[in-house]
């Protein structure tokens, strides 16, 4: 199914980067290692889709692109149909005999607010209909791009322009959308979800999920210090400690068969490498309110909410 | 577009893009610059992996090369660097 693709640092430090600099993140911005990092694992001709959202709007500012590949916006809500439309013509054009290349792949890209809330009908239908492709959600657990506001991606108890901390309530009500698992449970090829603090682990994930032959996903958690009120150079190290106090796990399932990433697995096989989510929430201003007399006790329940996922994450992998 | 193709065939098949390096030279957004100390650098390039800009290059021998036309001052690197061989200067000191 995977080919045996092993790289070492020089591989792909001679592979020329293909999402360049100059784009206009703002400084600090981990979807754009997220980028970079996938756009190292890139096989060949590669076409690239985005959704609206934090990357398309800083790397293609008129009349300039941040990329080396070809690639093409869309709106919102439909990144995935875009690309099962990509696909279907290079089949088609293939066919007809009028391209050479024999393998093109193609990447769609998209925040969480275009997978989360308005993408996933698109992505569910393409998944559906079994196109060949790789989608990657960098999720910055927000709508970033427009002013912060909240997203099906956005944590219990973060506060954001349209769920604000005050008085009333604590930030987000609701919880964090499984995503990935709800992925899975379209019995799809590939699902992975990964961390850019664990470079190697991304790299070989997003290239797995461009040479599995059908759709693949991957979730790739990237921290945003604007809107998660952060340092900006605590950007790696928030995407370490979300996975070192199991927020974020990483895992892989390959035709729904789950199975826990190394830095993950290490945390199951010892548990007291665990850390409490204290250490992850304390670093960011969005959760600053949670360190006050009258919302203290939101930090409980986040780590039960953490213990919880987690548990149902061994238990899927059989780890326990 | 070569002007030559009259014909659907004869023009190219995929999207046009010519890429350029740069939207934009950000590095003058920079508050703080990063410098390396060469003589505490292991080279093990991870300040090049996370660079979300990719603005440090590796030299002949691996050690990083900062390109201050686009480096932003984010401090990812001189935080992620295990041995603490970069610093943040403040711009003009």
């Amino acid at each position: 199914m995977f080919s045996e693709w092993k790289f070492t640092i020089k591989d792909i430090a001679e592979k020329p980067d293909l999402f360049m600099s100059g784009h206009r993140a703002c400084a600090g911005c981990a979807p754009a290692t997220v980028l970079r990092l996938v756009m190292k694992a890139v096989r060949g001709p590669t076409i690239v889709t985005n959704a609206t959202g934090c990357m398309e709007v800083v790397s293609t500012i008129y009349p300039y692109t941040s990329w080396a590949t070809p690639w093409l916006h869309t709106a919102f809500e439909n990144a995935a149909a875009n690309a099962s439309g990509i696909e279907a013509a290079i089949k088609i054009l293939k066919k007809k005999g009028r391209i050479e290349q024999e393998q093109i792949d193609v990447i769609a890209i998209a925040g969480d607010g275009g997978t989360y809330d308005i993408g996933i009908q698109a992505l569910s239908g393409a998944v559906e209909r079994r196109h060949d492709f790789l989608f990657v959600l960098y999720d910055n657990e927000a709508y970033m791009n427009t002013g912060i506001q909240r997203s099906g991606g956005t944590p219990h108890g973060a506060s954001t322009t349209t769920s604000p901390a005050g008085t009333v309530i604590p930030g987000k009500l609701e919880y964090k959308k499984p995503i990935a698992d709800i992925m899975v449970a379209h019995e799809m090829p590939y699902v992975a979800t990964a961390s850019p603090r664990y470079w190697r682990d991304l790299i070989t994930k997003a290239r797995k999920g461009i040479e599995v032959n059908g759709p693949a996903f991957l979730h790739a958690f990237a921290p945003c210090p604007r809107g998660w009120r952060s340092d900006p150079s605590k950007s790696i190290e928030l995407s370490r400690l979300a996975v070192e106090t199991c927020i974020f796990p990483l895992w892989e399932a390959v035709n729904g068969e789950y199975q826990l990433s190394a830095p993950s697995k290490v945390i199951a096989l010892r548990p007291e490498r665990k850390k409490p989510v204290k250490d992850y929430l304390q670093v960011q201003g969005r959760f600053r309110h949670l360190f006050t007399p009258k919302f203290e006790k939101l930090i409980d329940e986040i780590q039960r909410i953490t213990d919880e996922r987690w548990q149902r994450l061994l238990k899927r992998c059989g780890m326990t | 577009m070569s002007s030559s193709a009259k014909t659907r065939k004869e023009k190219p098949i995929t999207t046009l893009s010519s890429p350029t390096v740069g939207v934009d030279k950000t590095g003058f957004w920079r508050t703080f610059r990063p410098e390396v100390d060469g003589s505490k650098c292991t080279r093990c390039t991870l300040c090049w992996i996370y660079c979300p800009d990719g603005a440090i290059t590796r030299e002949e021998d691996d050690s990083p090369k900062i390109d201050y036309d686009y480096c932003k001052g984010c401090g990812i690197c001189a935080n992620e660097c295990p041995v603490k061989a970069i610093t943040m200067v403040r711009e003009g000191e």
